[in-house]
């Protein structure tokens, strides 16, 4: 299919071009707006792979929530750009060995799974045949075999949650709230007081 | 002619051709909504609103229009010129992009792909960034005040709109648009908003009318209506993250904001409501031609929209603007609880229910 291949090929460049873009962009506002084009274009991969699932869930989690957290926290700081890119001659050795460990582990992942076929070993997860969607394949896999895993993983991110509540929660003294409940029951009889005055007298509190 | 429409040029025409009657179709409706919502407004405050172009002031949105894009463009010194451009184009685009996989008729939709209600999800996700972009591009204080407030207040009801989703997916057992719609045929007892199910699913009812209305307000929030309009709360922040726009950029995010509304008007119908489907059972339907059959319930989906825009004008008019931090407290604070709990009765209404299984 001419169109597919056209598609990918489109994608697969923006994706890494704009990668390439998150490191060598000036300003940081920029990297963090081309991650997003990067994060955006590998979702459109996931839908030329059949995985629709898992590219609406790049989108929605990485691109809709993380990376609109990372833009506004980039928006905020104050990033002076000179000394930002002094430090790069420092850290591109440590950061050089990091990137050349991961597309090691990537290029052997890859070229293991491309020999042995993706779902060997375990019991066929199998490829969305038409009949399931690879929604409900998701879900059935995620729901029995995986059951355990994927809970633990849910409390791991709840403990994270909790956390950095725990953290970061101040209680000040002193500060006014404003309590609902009570500005609710709050009524004519408790919260008002009618005198009556004789003219020209005034009011003694 | 077969073989034409099924080769890949073909079917570039063909999807381009749907997607510009699928465009021009909401620009046209975008138009009137716009004049509706002006006069409906004017209506509550006992004002005439727009009325001196053309009849009762029907064409005043082209006059807008015509205004808009033949004024000057001002770039503000200092700002960053391509994101500053280019906020307003994403804001625009998304809206459009979003319309892809709205079910607008049987048989009626761009791309009837298996995670519909993800794409709209994911898509009204984006729109976020439009505005981010445009209030930090301007260089300004009050833009970016405003696009921070937006942020905030768009990620958080996004969560709640997400839970209130999984019940309305939970129900139906489809992520696909078109599915979701086909199962509440039958008349308005068998809507997802009175539980789904026909009369077995009643019960449900109980829960399903109240996330309607979680579902309602959140869109509220989500499109920056009033009462949640923070992010271009003119008594604080002049316009926030628009303030620096002018001319054409503001008219695009102007119309991507209404076609956000009517978007979620459309959203509401389809997972609440019934989508095309009519308030009555259609068996006569069978009969019609296909065109006039999905030409009948395009006339009803339609109506929908009409209905809940009315909704979102008159909750424009008429309810005060909410403080920021109520504004938070409303969305952590009691929406994603009750959609919580919601998800886990539906879920446990589909295991346990007298539908179990089906």
């Amino acid at each position: 299919m001419p169109l597919q291949a056209i598609a990918f090929y489109a994608l697969a460049a923006v994706t890494v071009f704009a990668g390439l873009a998150v490191v060598f962009a000036r300003n940081p506002v920029h990297s963090v707006l081309f991650l997003i084009t990067a994060f955006f274009s590998a979702a459109g991969l996931f839908v030329l792979m059949g995985a629709e699932f898992l590219a609406m869930m790049l989108v929605v989690v990485y691109v809709g929530a993380v990376a609109v957290l990372f833009l506004f926290v980039v928006m905020m700081l104050d990033v002076d750009f000179a000394t930002l890119r002094q430090g790069f001659a420092r850290y591109l050795p440590l950061g050089g060995l990091v990137a050349a460990v991961l597309t090691v582990e990537m290029v052997l992942a890859a070229t293991s799974v491309a020999h042995r076929g993706a779902a060997s070993g375990s019991t066929a997860p199998a490829a969305p045949n038409g009949a399931m969607t690879n929604v409900e394949a998701i879900g059935r896999l995620l729901y029995t075999q995986y059951v355990y895993v994927f809970q633990a993983a849910g409390l791991v991110l709840l403990v994270a949650m909790i956390g950095a509540i725990v953290l970061t929660l101040k209680h000040r003294s002193g500060v006014k709230r404003q309590s609902v409940a009570a500005q609710m029951a709050r009524t004519a009889k408790g919260g008002m007081k009618l005198v009556s005055i004789t003219s020209g007298e005034g009011v003694d509190a | 002619m077969e073989t034409f429409w099924s080769s890949p040029v073909g079917w570039l025409v063909l999807t381009a051709g749907q997607i510009l009657a699928v465009l021009v179709w909401i620009l046209l409706s975008l138009a009137f909504l716009l004049l509706a919502d002006r006069k409906i407004w004017a209506g509550v405050q006992m004002r005439k609103g727009p009325n001196v172009v053309g009849p009762f002031g029907a064409l005043q949105s082209f006059a807008d229009f015509f205004k808009f894009v033949l004024k000057e463009i001002i770039i503000p010194a200092g700002a960053d010129k391509t994101v500053f451009l280019l906020a307003p184009l994403i804001s625009f685009t998304l809206a459009f992009a979003a319309w892809a996989v709205m079910p607008l008729a049987p048989g009626w939709v761009v791309s009837n792909i298996n995670v519909g209600v993800l794409y709209l999800f994911a898509i009204s996700s984006l729109g976020v960034y439009g505005i981010i972009m445009g209030g930090w591009a301007s260089n300004s204080k009050y833009p970016f005040l405003g696009s921070l407030r937006s942020a905030a207040q768009m990620v958080s009801y996004e969560v709640s709109i997400g839970f209130v989703i999984i019940t309305v997916i939970l129900l139906t057992g489809s992520l696909n648009l078109a599915t979701i719609v086909e199962h509440q045929a039958g008349g308005f007892w068998h809507w997802n908003v009175l539980g789904g199910g026909g009369l077995k699913g009643l019960p449900m009812a109980l829960v399903m009318i109240p996330m309607s209305v979680i579902f309602f307000i959140s869109a509220l929030a989500e499109t920056n209506r009033p009462p949640f309009d923070l992010p271009e709360a003119e008594s604080e922040l002049v316009a926030g993250y628009q303030v620096e726009y002018s001319s054409t950029p503001y008219l695009l995010f102007m119309i991507g904001e209404y076609a956000n509304i009517v978007l979620m008007c459309a959203l509401i119908s389809v997972l609440f409501f019934g989508g095309w489907q009519a308030p009555f059972p259609t068996p006569f339907l069978a009969h019609w031609a296909p065109t006039a059959a999905s030409f009948f319930g395009f006339l009803w989906f339609f109506a929908k929209i009409i209905f809940f825009f009315f909704l979102f004008a008159m909750v424009k008019a008429i309810v005060p603007r909410y403080r920021y931090d109520q504004l938070m407290r409303l969305g952590w604070k009691i929406f994603l609880p009750t959609s919580i709990v919601a998800v886990v009765l539906v879920a446990a209404w589909r295991v346990f229910g007298p539908g179990a299984g089906a």
